[in-house]
């Protein structure tokens, strides 16, 4: 019984922790079925359990709190603030009674009648659970382990590989292939369980940070304050027993940031912030060591109360501030220091700073601070890698080998005859350049005085990639890729600041971890993250660009147009496009628009319209698909002559053709504009009839509206009418003969050169 | 009261070394050196599944760097590290009592660093030497 007793107390606690995060989910978006249903196993899981157990609260705790979520599962409640509350506040109460259980503690059982009743809600009627089917509950089978022996499981797994690899050397000998396959087969499972053994003691880091989100919000609600967690990086992976070591450190620092960093609403609204507080929490692992970050976007450190404080206990100020900036904000690391004016129950509890940073020293690690006045607080934690299987790259110099991590390698280059890849020297300063970039050298041999002096230049280089910038390492060979497992090498070994452990791979030899940042400082290679970052952006900045729609045209080339020039683009059937009138007409919303294309439509049932606008005039320009939206430089190679495409452009290596929309609405929309706009013709008389059938396309080439009858308030700027007309008109009056005469003062009404000239000459008469 | 104590010999002088302070004493293998390290680093060897860091007690006595290939060496741990310390000769394990060096003895300045008392072993005193002091790079005598 005490077994299945310890068993449901650890499988609650950690069941809690995993469902931590989902429970701050659910809040925020209490329709989310996957965690309501992540919620209510977990209660369910309670309640059969106590059932069993003979645990009447938790029994009775657990069935209120079902109850309530298979009746948000079946639509019958709707899971509001209250509800959410009351169920987080029966998880906590299970929490806590789990804890007493184990503790062998008495636990005071009022106020769970409350908390039953706060589940009720205003008098919902009491719902029945027998809806939904029960959650079959799948039994995680687990069981705990001290880390001494998982480490003696450890060594022995590593012994055992090295009496394989000598035994396979003795059996090599004797040739004896049916043997040679049973060792073969051996050796697969030994490298098996290795793996599996060295996998027990890592755990992800998202073990640390599934109880973020609970804490952050509880912490927040406290303060009235609202702060929008990201996290990043949860499946790093790290040494369990530093994990558990972490766990303290990590909190208290999100604490701090928001009680004392994040500002309250109101005053973030007035400091131009958004309400809610942004808090970033991320893991990585760089070279030998994981670092965490916490940032916020608050108030940062106030350096100057920090001093006022230390002045108050005693201290002399005129030495704080002449500390450079840097200690200066190491400052708040100093025992007993809060610079909030009152003591909150969230952090003021006497545990300060330096606490956090000596547990974080212990186990071998360095806390730095950057903090911005009025921007947030960046804390970063480096933890060394005590014990972790990194992957890495053995590389060669001189006689020995060296492991180097991958995860630091950007690429691994040789010297190549085409130049493309080689090693120059500046002075005596040798440069590597691999393609366009120019990077420091630093050659291994050399600097490891493994080198022989009168050598050949080494030929491969590895790119390293660290904090600021990259270097090349120019190394003798490039030897094998493998697993290790890295351990903490002895003080004097560490001690030059080139190695970042030690590791004993198959080979029974063992190898040295390079610690690229290391190499880099002793190479005396110095990089400053400011100018790397900056310098793009200027480059940028420098270069003009305009927004361009990328397309593919229908012949198949990559082209561009100013984005300004588009109106939308949308798709049409090749059915409603038409060559008809010497153009390309797409009719579209019961009119036609003017179509340009490059390229053909056969064979094709729909294409994309570019709807081309100059914010008058309408022009339609059939694409093959809509590719994307870049910033490509003004700065263009004009055509040989004008056309569709006004030039090209580079970008990203390529030619862009840009289209040209000028020439485009030029060429194609001389007849599409406002009608509204343009200038009257009137046809008057008996044959406006034949007029307007016959006479309306040559009259609306230049440049007319026609009509056959005024609205009220118009003026006609010209009238047609024929010869023997009665015109009363203020406007020119253009006459039409039905007979061809000489020399009169009419337009026989066939003679279209004369007409079209005549129209020319009163529509140049009538805008001057 | 009698402690055990290892009888060793070290650069060619007998030296008495606490057992409590030696985990147990091997033969080494192949030794890989560490470029940049402090001079009294021999290198690292591997021993069994363990990484061990050699110390070179000629150079700790101010000799020339020993160059033997192989040999004894007494394994200690230090602050969790595994450090083996290069002997020439193994000689016996002997109870004894340590007694301070008193009277105007003042040992040389190479072996006074290391020297913890001597040892007297069949009527003939034996240095006795702490581990501890061969030891670079960490807090000495801590």
């Amino acid at each position: 019984m005490d077994d299945l007793l310890q068993e449901f107390i650890a499988e609650t606690r950690e069941t809690m922790e995993a469902l931590a995060g989902e429970i701050v989910a659910w809040e925020a978006e209490p329709s989310d079925r996957a965690r309501l249903d992540a919620i209510f196993r977990f209660v369910h899981t309670v309640k059969g359990s106590c059932g069993f157990l003979d645990l009447p609260r938790l029994a009775r705790l657990s069935h209120a709190a079902e109850d309530v979520l298979s009746a948000v599962r079946a639509g019958e409640r709707v899971p509001d603030a209250g509800l959410v509350n009351a169920v987080l506040a029966v998880v906590d109460r299970i929490g806590e009674i789990v804890e007493a259980i184990d503790a062998g503690a008495a636990l005071d059982d009022s106020g769970e009648e409350l908390l039953i009743a706060a589940l009720q809600g205003e008098a919902a009627p009491a719902v029945q659970a027998q809806a939904s089917a029960p959650a079959q509950r799948a039994p995680t089978r687990s069981v705990r382990l001290t880390v001494e022996l998982l480490d003696r499981m450890m060594s022995g797994m590593s012994d055992m590989v090295l009496a394989r690899n000598e035994l396979a050397r003795r059996l090599r000998e004797t040739g004896d292939p049916a043997v040679e396959a049973s060792l073969e087969r051996l050796s697969l499972t030994v490298a098996e369980m290795r793996d599996t053994v060295t996998r027990t003691r890592m755990q992800k880091i998202d073990a640390l940070f599934s109880a973020l989100p609970r804490m952050v919000r509880d912490t927040a609600a406290g303060l009235g304050k609202s702060v929008t967690l990201a996290i990043e990086g949860a499946d790093v992976e790290l040494d369990r027993e530093m994990i558990e070591m972490m766990r303290d450190p990590l909190g208290h620092i999100i604490r701090n940031s928001i009680d004392h960093g994040i500002e309250a609403p109101a005053e973030r609204r007035a400091a131009g912030k958004r309400e809610n507080g942004a808090l970033h929490v991320s893991a990585r692992q760089s070279g030998n060591q994981i670092i965490v970050e916490i940032a916020d976007d608050g108030r940062g450190i106030d350096v100057d109360k920090v001093i006022a404080r230390l002045a108050a206990a005693g201290r002399s100020e005129a030495e704080l501030r002449a500390l450079p900036d840097k200690a200066k904000l190491e400052l708040v690391f100093e025992p007993g220091l809060s610079t909030k004016d009152e003591v909150t129950e969230i952090s003021g509890r006497g545990v300060g700073m330096d606490v956090v940073r000596a547990n974080i020293e212990q186990i071998g690690g360095r806390i730095e601070l950057s903090s911005v006045r009025g921007r947030g607080l960046r804390t970063t934690i480096h933890v060394p890698l005590t014990l972790s299987i990194i992957s890495a790259i053995v590389l060669g110099a001189g006689e020995q080998r060296f492991a180097l991590s991958r995860q630091s390698i950007e690429e691994i280059v040789r010297v190549r005859a085409d130049g493309s890849v080689r090693i120059d020297r500046l002075g005596t300063t040798p440069i590597a350049t691999v393609r366009d970039r120019r990077l420091p050298l630093v050659d291994l041999g050399a600097l490891l005085g493994l080198a022989a002096r009168d050598r050949a230049e080494p030929e491969m280089l590895v790119i390293v990639g660290v904090v600021g910038g990259s270097y090349a390492l120019a190394v003798d060979s490039v030897l094998d890729t493998e697993e290790l497992v890295i351990k903490p090498a002895a003080p004097a070994v560490m001690a030059p600041g080139f190695y970042a452990g030690q590791t004993l791979p198959d080979s029974g030899r063992p190898m040295l971890l390079l610690d690229s940042a290391g190499i880099a400082a002793a190479a005396g290679l110095h990089f400053t993250r400011e100018t790397s970052a900056a310098a793009p952006a200027e480059a940028d900045a420098a270069e003009p660009v305009q927004p361009a729609l990328l397309f593919l045209d229908l012949d198949g080339v990559r082209r561009a147009v100013p984005l300004a020039a588009v109106d939308r683009v949308e798709p049409a059937d090749a059915a409603h496009i038409h060559f008809t009138a010497g153009e390309l007409r797409l009719s579209v919303e019961g009119r036609l628009i003017p179509l340009a294309a490059q390229g053909t439509l056969d064979g094709r049932e729909t294409v994309s319209i570019l709807r081309l606008t100059d914010g008058a005039g309408e022009l339609g320009y059939a694409i093959a698909e809509a590719l994307d939206i870049a910033d490509l430089p003004c700065a263009l190679a004009p055509a040989r002559e004008p056309g569709p495409i006004a030039g090209v452009v580079g970008w990203q290596g390529e030619q862009i053709e840009m289209l040209d929309p000028h020439w485009l609405f030029a060429e194609h929309a001389v007849s599409a504009g406002d009608g509204a706009a343009r200038p009257v013709c009137l046809l008057a008389g008996r044959e406006a009839g034949w007029m307007a059938t016959f006479l309306r396309p040559a009259l609306e080439r230049a440049g007319y509206r026609v009509a056959t009858a005024l609205k009220p308030g118009e003026t006609p700027s010209l009238t047609l009418a024929m010869d023997d007309d009665a015109v009363d008109a203020d406007a020119p009056v253009l006459r039409l003969s039905r007979e061809r005469r000489d020399g009169a003062d009419a337009i026989y009404r066939y003679d279209r050169a004369g007409l079209v000239e005549a129209l020319a000459r009163h529509a140049a008469g009538g805008r001057r | 009261m009698a402690d055990l104590f290892l009888i060793a010999r070290i650069a060619g002088r007998p030296v008495a070394i606490a057992s409590d302070q030696v985990e147990s004493v091997v033969d080494l293998g192949e030794i890989v050196p560490v470029p940049g390290a402090d001079a009294r680093v021999r290198g690292l060897a591997a021993l069994r599944s363990k990484v061990v860091t050699v110390l070179d007690t000629h150079v700790v006595l101010g000799l020339a760097a020993d160059t033997a290939v192989q040999g004894r060496a007494v394994i200690t741990v230090i602050d969790g590290h595994h450090y083996a310390i290069r002997v020439d000769a193994l000689e016996d394990v002997t109870p004894g009592t340590l007694q301070p060096l008193a009277g105007g003895i003042t040992l040389g300045p190479d072996w006074r660093a290391i020297g913890c008392g001597f040892v007297e072993i069949g009527g003939e005193p034996v240095l006795a030497i702490d581990l501890r002091a061969m030891i670079p790079g960490i807090a000495a005598a801590a």
